[in-house]
């Protein structure tokens, strides 16, 4: 009984200290990745061709997807806002939340499980099957050659598709309840136009989702450098790159949201 | 200029606790091709990644061209793997490429040469292992053999010193096992090349190698031409030679009594 306690207890010590020892593995792998970037700036075109693979063909479900948020954000705004007789006010509703909220946090979310994953699942792949080792080989550092111009892709990609997000989301916004319910068009954009600041709104925005973007890139990049190099170890890792990409973009978002609109 | 371009004296090797390699000593004269063989787990792969300067030596000296490979730094290292090549068990292409791109990246990395001088060389390299033809494919609509062959000419690009393979003929079907077999051979004297060649094949490899070290356990067992290697009368080298089920290498892992594990012990 006793040694079963004392087991678990060393069970979750070790755990614990396996967890704390990798987020030390991980930010030193960041260190090294901004380190190992002056490559890839000299060669930009490195970099073109991940924000190809990152952002544009994320595109359609960036797109898709803010073009649905904004029509439900329409709806539903519309039903509680007509209740104060305030429906004039869809627009400020539609674009601050889109803005402030949805567009980043949605974005990275989509962002982590499209383009994290993928990430993940490609140098993972890379490791398992030596294309790695045979970089070092080659006397060429595939953290410059491969991680770098993957890093700064998807960091460039997400504050773009965050924003595509968010103009998505307003146009579904303004089909819903100007198209189809009928709210005043006029209201619908001048409301918005004085409701929502640049600094304030759009640029913190872009700011959360400059955050996201690395909080999730380095997630994806390093789970896929660390897999075992096996097939069930580039499976979990694909797994976990979206499972904590997730949980730190919405840790991050409480963090960020506290310090940009309550002045912690 | 020594004549020696790798000398490996006393090297021992360990993961963590775990001894792996125990006082190797191994030579490799400049325009040899070397084979280091044993069974899987015997460490010859590690031994070839210490060559690489993929690890480093947990004690004992590893010399490849007059520089001790466990005290160099990173850029010397870098440095001393564009005169190196290596050939991996599957060919390690890099998926993302054309045959033509895989064989160019170290000329586009390491190099400013002209775009038209690139294409030149990466079709001689292309040519010399028969695969011309198979420039703008993708590595995936390449077969095994031709894979082989492909991370051969990539592994050739910059005209190395010396080249290393990890099983070069695993998994292939007779007609490539020769054709790389020869292909080995061929390109290490044409070259000026010194060719390390770790494989179990011993009937492919004992045709066209100088030298074979025998490894089991982590030390050398035997060593020899290939002539002496095949009148070895030592036991392992025997079984090892012949592909004998039993002998110093048991087909049992150890296991408790056999009756004992059906519930049969009395």
């Amino acid at each position: 009984m006793m040694q079963t306690l004392i087991g678990h207890i060393r069970g979750i010590g070790r755990r614990s200290v396996d967890r704390v020892w990798r987020m030390g593995v991980a930010a030193r792998f960041f260190l090294l990745v901004l380190l190992h970037s002056g490559t890839c700036f000299r060669r930009f075109h490195l970099i073109i061709r991940e924000i190809f693979t990152a952002g544009v063909l994320s595109l359609i479900i960036i797109l898709v997807s803010g073009l649905f948020v904004g029509m439900v954000l329409g709806l539903q705004g519309y039903e509680t806002l007509q209740t104060y007789g305030a429906e004039e006010s869809l627009g400020v509703l539609v674009s601050l939340s889109l803005v402030r909220e949805l567009g980043p946090v949605v974005a990275a979310l989509l962002f982590a499980s499209r383009a994290g994953s993928a990430i993940t699942a490609e140098i993972g792949l890379m490791k398992a099957t030596e294309q790695i080792a045979a970089m070092e080989m080659m006397a060429v550092d595939p953290i410059a050659r491969v991680v770098a111009p993957k890093f700064w892709g998807a960091v460039i990609s997400m504050p773009l598709l965050a924003a595509l997000f968010s103009a998505m989301g307003v146009l579904g916004g303004y089909l819903v309840g100007v198209v189809l319910i009928g709210v005043d068009a006029g209201s619908f954009w001048s409301q918005m136009q004085a409701a929502v600041d640049f600094k304030e709104d759009i640029l913190n925005g872009v700011i959360k989702s400059v955050v996201f973007g690395i909080a999730v890139t380095i997630i994806a990049l390093f789970e896929g450098y660390d897999a075992p190099p096996t097939a069930e170890g580039v499976s979990r890792a694909t797994t976990r790159t979206v499972v904590t990409s997730s949980l730190a973009i919405l840790g991050l978002d409480f963090v960020l949201t506290a310090f940009m609109f309550r002045g912690v | 200029m020594s004549d020696n371009l790798i000398e490996i004296r006393d090297l021992s090797f360990a993961y963590g606790q775990r001894l792996v390699l125990k006082g190797i000593n191994l030579t490799a004269r400049r325009g040899q091709v070397i084979a280091i063989m044993g069974n899987s787990g015997c460490g010859k792969t590690t031994l070839l990644r210490l060559i690489g300067g993929a690890m480093k030596p947990t004690s004992g000296s590893l010399k490849v061209d007059g520089i001790e490979m466990g005290q160099i730094d990173q850029d010397a290292l870098y440095q001393m793997r564009r005169r190196m090549g290596m050939l991996f068990q599957f060919g390690a292409l890099f998926t993302d490429m054309t045959v033509f791109e895989n064989v160019a990246f170290q000329l586009r990395e390491h190099t400013d040469l002209p775009e038209a001088m690139i294409h030149d060389l990466v079709f001689m390299k292309l040519n010399a292992v028969g695969l011309r033809g198979a420039h703008d494919l993708m590595p995936s609509e390449l077969s095994g053999g031709m894979a082989r062959r492909v991370a051969l000419a990539r592994s050739i690009a910059l005209d190395p010193m010396l080249i290393l393979y990890d099983e070069p003929f695993a998994g292939l079907d007779p007609i490539s096992l020769g054709v790389t077999g020869n292909l080995i051979r061929r390109l290490t004297d044409t070259l000026g090349m010194t060719s390390i060649v770790v494989t179990h094949d011993v009937q492919e490899s004992l045709k066209m190698v100088d030298y074979v070290y025998f490894v089991s356990e982590g030390v050398i067992e035997a060593e020899g031409t290939p002539a002496e290697i095949k009148a070895s009368q030592l036991p392992y080298v025997h079984q090892f030679v012949h592909g004998e089920e039993n002998g110093p290498v048991p087909f049992h892992y150890p296991a408790p009594d056999y009756a004992a594990d059906l519930g049969l012990a009395a």
